[in-house]
């Protein structure tokens, strides 16, 4: 049995989510091989081939695959497909994108987002915005998975796989990259970090949500929030945490002025801990908090920070 | 320009689902039923371009039990011209519905299809992959803003860490992210003038689908619960637990 895991990456860097994935195709068992495909990525498979339990980093290189476009990566992991019993991708905007056009080619059913492994072939995952767990027994020749980074802890770096250059497919010349916004951040990323500090509607506007900073910077947390902030405009799309939005699952989640609706509580009830400071003693976020507080949120943030 | 918008009918996204006590699956017997939050937004901007001029028409396409005609006459309220329905009792997953629109976008040659970007019963996030795939389309996911220009679609993209803006070859596969748009409230004469649009019946069958599920679902269970907290009079207490009891700061 073998396994292709499809690397998370820039370019430049291999991505954080690529850890968990190994980590994922380590417990199906197998050899495990990654594809790094991009252009210029030398380094990032080099990284790769570092990470425990990788065998080989297959680096495939075309200008064609620098914008991880989905026609052009699905052309290039399918051009490899016909080795592998099982293609693992990164639950992330850019493994979703690609991986079901993979299994559609393939002819095969998609497992997605699955947090544990039962065997070979049997998953878990989750379904309704994690109120339930479904597992599921897939029957394709080939499984075509997204692994939920968050149910899975990264492998360590102290592998010394190989590299080696694949031919790059063509491009399908379906869709072409014009450009990209980045949202710029000196703070730990929001899916991989040990403590995330998250605000809702309770902070009232985006001027507010600045008194989050000196919180975030003392915890060395990323900064989070619920649909209703970003929605009113108080944070970034890329903040959101919930069932649309990012699923992290820190040591340490501290939500601020959240009420807790089932689709935020999907995106962070596996944090270890759960901190909610609140004025309203019954909103639903203190049934799943470790530790509450019924506070304005104003008066106790600014304390928060000189306590620490 | 024709636009066809798949769209499915879902637990409605405020009920809190239990699952059934023999783990063969969620109960959904008697809980309210309302078309998935991801594809109204996908009506939505299929209307707007219509408003707009640059699409002459917005077909709705829902796959499943008859009462999905009700989600049918939904995305006609809100614009949708007429409606398909591919009734079926069947369970369907994503590859198979993703044929069934493949079958239907070949007969009615759309230029554009808008989808939303996950169903929140099953959370799967594949359907409108899976369907460029087949059709060999052009395929843009968590669109934000969509622009039809000559011959391409302009669509930017919601990914991890901000936002990209790709052009398609039409025709071509989008699927809405929650930013697209705020769908409008469906008004009660809209409500009426929507029952008497055209909508055709098919059958899985009839389009030489075959919709055999690939996914075989062993059990459904409760999600493991987390143990009740507790309450802390004020800050300094909070900070206590945090260090000597969690130990996480």
């Amino acid at each position: 049995m073998s396994i292709l895991v499809i690397a998370e990456h820039d370019n430049v860097q291999l991505k954080g989510a690529t850890h968990n994935v190994v980590a994922a195709a380590t417990k199906i068992g197998g050899d495990i091989h990654v594809l790094v495909a991009g252009a210029n990525a030398r380094a990032v498979a080099d990284h790769a081939a570092k990470l425990a339990g990788v065998s080989k980093v297959l680096l495939a290189e075309s200008p064609t695959l620098a914008d991880g476009l989905a026609e052009n990566v699905a052309e290039q992991v399918l051009a490899l497909a016909p080795g592998y019993s099982h293609i693992l991708f990164a639950a992330t905007a850019s493994g979703k994108n690609v991986a079901p056009r993979v299994a559609a080619r393939l002819d095969v059913a998609q497992i997605s987002e699955i947090q544990a492994v039962d065997s070979a072939d049997t998953f878990q995952r989750a379904i309704y915005a994690g109120n339930a767990v479904a597992t599921v027994q897939s029957t394709d020749a080939t499984k075509v998975i997204t692994v939920r980074t968050t149910g899975f802890d990264a492998v360590a770096e102290s592998g010394s796989g190989t590299v080696e250059a694949v031919p790059a497919a063509a491009g399908a010349g379906l869709s072409t990259f014009v450009s990209r916004e980045v949202a710029k951040s000196d703070r730990p990323e929001l899916a991989g970090a040990k403590v995330v500090v998250s605000g809702g509607r309770g902070m009232g506007s985006a001027e507010n949500f600045k008194i989050l900073d000196p919180l975030a910077d003392k915890l060395g947390a990323a900064l989070g929030a619920s649909r209703a902030a970003v929605d009113a405009g108080y944070a970034p799309n890329d903040w959101q945490v919930g069932q649309t939005g990012k699923i992290v699952a820190p040591q340490l989640y501290v939500a601020i002025g959240i009420s807790g609706a089932i689709q935020h509580l999907a995106g962070m009830k596996d944090s270890k801990v759960i901190v909610a400071v609140n004025k309203d003693a019954e909103a639903p976020i203190f049934g799943v908090a470790d530790y509450g507080l019924v506070a304005d949120l104003f008066q106790a943030v600014p304390e928060l920070v000189t306590t620490l | 320009m024709k636009v066809l918008v798949p769209v499915k009918r879902v637990v409605d996204y405020n009920v809190k689902v239990r699952v059934k006590s023999d783990q063969s699956g969620v109960d959904i017997a008697n809980v309210k039923m309302s078309m998935n939050p991801f594809d109204e937004i996908a009506v939505e901007e299929a209307t707007r371009l219509k408003e707009k001029g640059v699409v002459t028409e917005v077909i709705a396409v829902s796959c499943g039990v008859a009462q999905c005609q009700e989600t049918l006459r939904t995305a006609m309220a809100i614009g949708a011209d007429r409606g398909i329905l591919v009734q079926t009792d069947a369970e369907l997953q994503p590859l198979a519905v993703a044929k069934l629109l493949k079958v239907l976008a070949e007969k009615e040659q759309p230029q554009l299809m808008i989808l939303g970007k996950q169903a929140i019963d099953d959370d799967a996030n594949q359907t409108g992959q899976m369907l460029a795939a087949l059709l060999g389309w052009s395929q843009a996911t968590f669109a934000s803003k969509i622009e039809l220009l000559d011959g391409i679609a302009r669509v930017t993209r919601e990914v991890d860490g901000g936002l990209e803006t790709i052009d398609l070859k039409l025709p071509a596969i989008v699927t809405t992210d929650l930013r697209l748009n705020e769908p409008r409230y469906v008004t009660l004469p809209n409500i009426m003038k929507a029952k008497k649009k055209q909508l055709d019946t098919v059958t899985p069958e009839e389009l030489g689908v075959d919709v055999a599920p690939r996914l075989k679902t062993l059990k459904v269970c409760e999600p493991a619960g987390r143990s009740a907290g507790v309450k802390v009079p004020d800050v300094a207490a909070l900070v206590d637990k945090l260090k000597n009891e969690a130990k996480v700061v």
